[in-house]
C-alpha cells in the first residue's frame, strides 16, 4: 500500500465501470454471450490500467514509462482486426449480411471505446492525485458524458425522411414508387411478395445526405437491421425472397425493399429510422469550398 | 475466369427465339414453363428472370 494504491484502483474501477456501460448488448445483437463480452471486460481493463498508471508515472517523473501507452495503440489496433475478422466469418451464414461497411464500423467503435476508457481512467487518476476522491468521481461522471457524446452518432432519421410506400409489379419488374428493384419471373413468387413485401422510401433532406444514403454499405446495414429487428421472410435457397435497396438515379431517393415477418408499418419505419448513419459512409461533398471559383463557404 | 452473374437455363415457350450456351427447356404452355422454372429455381439456388414474354432465365447472382 502507499499514496497511489487507491488513487490507481479507483481509475481502473471507473475505466472498467465506462467499459461495461458503453457494452450495451442491444437489439444489433452483438457480442451476444459472455465471451464475447469477457474479451472486451479484459480489454477494457487493461486499457484503464494503461490509462490510471500514466499518472502516477508522470508524477514520478518516469517519463519512459509513457511509451507504454504507444503499446496501447497498437494492442487496441489488433481489437479492430479481431472484430473485424471474427464478424466477416459469420457474416456468411447471415440470411441477410451486415456487410463489410457495418462491420468495419463497429471495429471502429470498439477500438475507439478502449481509447475513451484510458481517456476516463486518466482523467479520474488525475483527479483523485491532485485534488480529491470526489473530484475524481466528478471527472469520471464528465469523462462518462464525453464518452457518451461519443459513442452515439446520428440516425438515419437526421439525414433523410423515411415513407412507406407499397411495392408493386409492372409486369415481371417490382417497383417501390418509381425506383426499379428486381426482375421476379414466376407468379407465385410475385404473390409472395406482394403479400409480404414492403417498401419504403427515403427522401434525402441534402445533397451530402444524398450521397451518403447511396453507399452500398450504409444501404445493406439499413436491411441488415430490419431482417435482424423484424424477422425475414427467407431462407437458403430462395434467392429471389431477397431485400434490396435501389437508387432513384434522378433525384437519389432511394427505394428500400423489404420482407419483414412481423408485418408492422410503423415499427418497420422506426427501426429505419433509428439505423446508425456509418461513418464511413458519411460523405460531405457540401463541405467543399467553392472560394475559388467565387463563390462563398458551403453549399449544402 | 469466376462469372459474377450466369444464365443457368433458358425456358421458352418459343425455341427458334433462344440458341447459345446454357440448357434450353422448351415448354408447350405458360403453366408448364412455370413449374420447370419453379423447379429450377429452388434446384440451382437461381432466380428465375422473365425477360420477355414466354421467356424465362434461371441467374445465378
Amino acid at each position: 500500500m502507499n499514496e497511489y494504491t487507491f488513487p490507481i484502483l479507483y481509475g481502473v474501477a471507473a475505466g472498467v465501470l465506462t467499459r461495461l456501460y458503453l457494452l450495451r448488448t442491444d437489439y444489433r445483437q452483438y457480442p451476444t454471450y459472455l465471451h464475447g463480452r469477457t474479451i472486451h471486460i479484459a480489454l477494457g481493463a487493461i486499457a484503464a490500467g494503461l490509462g490510471t498508471v500514466a499518472v502516477p508515472a508522470i508524477m514520478e517523473k518516469e517519463f519512459a514509462a509513457i511509451t507504454f501507452l504507444a503499446l496501447a495503440a497498437s494492442q487496441f489496433r489488433d481489437v479492430r482486426n479481431m472484430e473485424r475478422n471474427t464478424l466477416n466469418e459469420l457474416d456468411q451464414y447471415e440470411l441477410v449480411p451486415r456487410g463489410k461497411t457495418y462491420i468495419e464500423g463497429i471495429a471502429i467503435v470498439f477500438e475507439g471505446r478502449n481509447y475513451l476508457v484510458i481517456f476516463v481512467s486518466f482523467l479520474s487518476t488525475l483527479a483523485y492525485l491532485v485534488w480529491n476522491v470526489w473530484a475524481a468521481l466528478l471527472a469520471s461522471m464528465v469523462g462518462l458524458i464525453v464518452a457518451r457524446r461519443f459513442m452515439s452518432g446520428s440516425r438515419l432519421k437526421d439525414i433523410a425522411d423515411v415513407q412507406y410506400v407499397k411495392p408493386h409489379f409492372e409486369g415481371a419488374g417490382l417497383y417501390v414508387d418509381n425506383i426499379y428493384i428486381m426482375n421476379i419471373g414466376l407468379p407465385a413468387r410475385r404473390e409472395e411478395i406482394l403479400r409480404y413485401g414492403m417498401g419504403f422510401i427515403l427522401t434525402p433532406k441534402n445533397f451530402n445526405a444524398r450521397t451518403t444514403i447511396a453507399n452500398l454499405g450504409q444501404r445493406q446495414a439499413i436491411l441488415h437491421d430490419v431482417s435482424t429487428a423484424l424477422g425475414i421472410y427467407r431462407d437458403s435457397g430462395t434467392p429471389a425472397l431477397v431485400p434490396l435497396a435501389k437508387r432513384d438515379l434522378n433525384d437519389g431517393r432511394v427505394g428500400i425493399f423489404i420482407l419483414p415477418q412481423v408485418e408492422d408499418v410503423e415499427k418497420a419505419k422506426a427501426v429505419i429510422e433509428n439505423v446508425p448513419v456509418l461513418e464511413s459512409a458519411i460523405r460531405m461533398p457540401g463541405k467543399r469550398r467553392w472560394k475559388r471559383k467565387g463563390g462563398s463557404g458551403d453549399d449544402a | 475466369m469466376t462469372h459474377e452473374k450466369i444464365i443457368l437455363a433458358v425456358i421458352t415457350m418459343n425455341g427458334g427465339r433462344v440458341a447459345g450456351g446454357a440448357p434450353i427447356f422448351i415448354c408447350q404452355t405458360k403453366e408448364e414453363m412455370e413449374q420447370i422454372a419453379a423447379n429450377l429455381e429452388a434446384i440451382l439456388d437461381g432466380i428465375a428472370h422473365e425477360v420477355a414474354e414466354g421467356l424465362l432465365i434461371i441467374v445465378k447472382h
